[in-house]
């Protein structure tokens, strides 16, 4: 009795100081930030403090901005499925016993493991439309080929380099103010850029190391005895390999969402301010506009519930589907 | 007979491995190609950053200290160092003695205290970002080493990855260490802080990697220019002197070359941490 209670003190004082700035800066904020959401707070301008209560989200419903960037958000997001199935690919080729593994490896991770400002400025600076590498090339292609000549020629409107993340277009050929298909809006500009970019930096990257770990536990009596039983490499595969990963995939795919639906901050602030014509805006960089360049605190806090709620449902549905998926 | 077969079973698998080869080289290169022409650029004079030829005429090598000229690189470098240090030191300091009082001592709601840690994974950073900038206001630490080092440094991730680790450690060493009359704080740094020190490495890695690259944060809380981290003065860098490419990416690769410096060396326990899930998000 008398060691449980010293039990309980000592306790009491290893947790103290992560308890104390866990309860300061996690638990009590994301309570703080619920209160908050109810009300009206501005912080730096002078409009009286009110509690209004479902104002905010019922405000949030009616703010085509908000509709925008979700979907913005959502577009952006495209890329995952992509770069999971390249990372799969990636670690399948990798788990051969070839020479160099760990080179390619190495290679594959420096983009995820350099990820930041740095790297998103030198895409900023590869993308430019006039002194980039990217359009340098590509405007080289376009002449040697004659291919503006060639399309006017044949009563097109001409080819020209895609000014990448000065352009509102899209592969779907959305508009960038309405959610419907528009005239000229198909081609490549900031989004796919972005994508593209994620694409870069994510497909060798954690997920990659994460399969490299599945195919490397999995059993190799299972793939050995499907040998025996004379399958081909893409049975092996599809029988033996993708079950087998199908907890690593499950994993992946509820952590892709997740990140995917807070992100896009980063890219948005450092390399289009979120636009053009706010096409690269996701939630999480329109939070960061209303909270600290508008000072609307109220606003921002009843936004990162509303974004909370989503990553919840999503990871609650994957979840289902999962249990679903991996009970057999 | 026999051996025709395994020439060809040789052949095969040398075409196999061949064609691996190539895809697996054409995507290194993919990944290595933005990187080269960031250094290739770094040393060019800026009127020959547009043009294709890779090559520089003449390599600017003044370029680098052309950087620190017109910026303070080197306190940014300092900023971002320094305030990595002191977060990761607490973290793993801190992490490292919940994750014990949860993994090894026993205590009245110590389950119902752990699962409300859990819940908090999932939250995304933004919801608590915006309280934390009201408290930083109240107390006045915004633009302070110690608002940008303190809200950062008491992870709950950082006890749960722990804690799964200390779970491993067998009880019966510091049994052991109690019948020797060790007390708790005695068994928690001279028994089970010296057995954690494969998760501990793992997470000082990733809470350093995290903090020297963190934007949100500072981006919101430094106003001064003397508190500029590597990120946020390169964002500032940009956005004024965003015209000199060549200038602009001599920064990006002397942002990057610590990361490459510590992934080469500690290459083996990143890829580990990774596999164990130590990464968040």
């Amino acid at each position: 009795m008398k060691s449980r209670r010293h039990e309980l003190r000592a306790a009491l004082g290893f947790l103290l100081p992560n308890l104390l700035g866990f309860l300061t800066f996690t638990a009590g904020p994301v309570l703080f930030s619920l209160v908050v959401s109810f009300s009206n707070w501005h912080l730096h301008r002078t409009i009286p403090f009110q509690w209004i209560w479902s104002g905010n989200f019922l405000a949030l419903l009616r703010d085509p901005q908000f509709i925008m960037y979700s979907l913005n958000t959502i577009y952006l997001m495209l890329g995952l499925p992509l770069a999971v199935a390249g990372s799969l690919a990636l670690a399948i080729l990798l788990s051969q016993r070839l020479r160099g593994i760990v080179v390619y490896r190495t290679l594959f991770y420096l983009p995820t493991f350099t990820a930041g400002v740095a790297l998103m400025l030198l895409w900023k600076a590869l993308y430019n439309p006039e002194f980039g590498a990217f359009n340098a090339v590509i405007n080289r292609a376009l002449d040697l080929a004659h291919a503006d000549q060639l399309v006017r020629s044949l009563g097109g409107a001409g080819v020209s380099a895609p000014t990448w993340l000065l352009s509102t277009k899209n592969l779907w050929g959305l508009e960038a103010e309405y959610v419907r298909v528009g005239p000229g809006q198909w081609g490549l500009g900031a989004r796919d850029a972005l994508i593209i970019m994620g694409v870069w930096i994510a497909i060798g990257g954690n997920n990659m190391l994460l399969y490299l770990a599945g195919v490397a536990n999995i059993p190799t009596e299972l793939v050995e005895a499907a040998q025996l039983d004379g399958a081909g490499r893409w049975a092996i595969f599809r029988n033996v390999t993708w079950p087998q990963l199908a907890p690593t995939t499950f994993f992946i795919v509820v952590m892709s969402c997740i990140g995917g639906l807070q992100g896009g901050f980063e890219q948005a602030r450092v390399m289009t301010q979120g636009g053009p014509a706010g096409t690269t805006t996701t939630i999480a960089y329109y939070i960061y506009t209303k909270a600290f360049e508008e000072f609307q605190i109220g606003y921002a806090a009843a936004l990162s519930w509303i974004l909370f709620s989503a990553i919840f449902v999503i990871t609650m549905i994957n979840w289902r589907l999962g249990s679903k998926e991996l009970s057999y | 007979m026999a051996k025709s077969k395994d020439f060809a079973a040789w052949w095969y698998r040398r075409g196999r491995f061949g064609a691996s080869h190539i895809v697996l080289g054409v995507i290194a290169v993919t990944m290595l190609v933005p990187f080269m022409w960031m250094v290739l650029a770094s040393f060019k004079p800026l009127q020959e950053v547009e043009q294709l030829n890779p090559f520089p005429s003449q390599w600017r090598f003044d370029n680098y200290s052309r950087v620190f000229e017109q910026v303070p690189f080197a306190r940014y470098y300092f900023n971002s160092i320094f305030i990595a240090a002191w977060v990761t030191f607490l973290t793993c300091l801190t992490s490292a003695m919940a994750a014990y009082a949860f993994a090894r001592l026993r205590w009245r709601g110590r389950d119902t205290v752990f699962r409300l840690y859990l819940a908090t994974l999932m939250i995304p950073g933004v919801v608590v970002m915006i309280p934390n900038y009201t408290i930083m206001v109240k107390l006045h630490l915004l633009d302070s080493y110690t608002g940008l080092i303190v809200p950062a440094s008491f992870g709950a991730f950082g006890t749960f990855l722990l804690r799964q680790f200390m779970l491993t450690i067998p009880p019966a060493l510091d049994e052991a260490a109690a019948m020797d009359g060790a007390s708790p704080w005695q068994i928690f740094w001279d028994v089970v802080m010296p057995l954690s020190r494969a998760g501990l490495v793992t997470l000082g890695i990733f809470t350093f990697l995290g903090s020297y690259g963190s934007f949100f944060w500072p981006l919101i809380l430094i106003k001064s220019e003397h508190l500029r981290t590597l990120p946020i003065g390169m964002l500032f860098f940009d956005t004024v002197y965003g015209r000199q490419t060549n200038l602009i990416m001599a920064a990006s690769v002397m942002n990057i070359v610590p990361l490459i410096i510590l992934f080469v060396a500690a290459q083996r326990h990143i890829v580990r941490g990774v596999q164990l899930g130590a990464v968040k998000g």
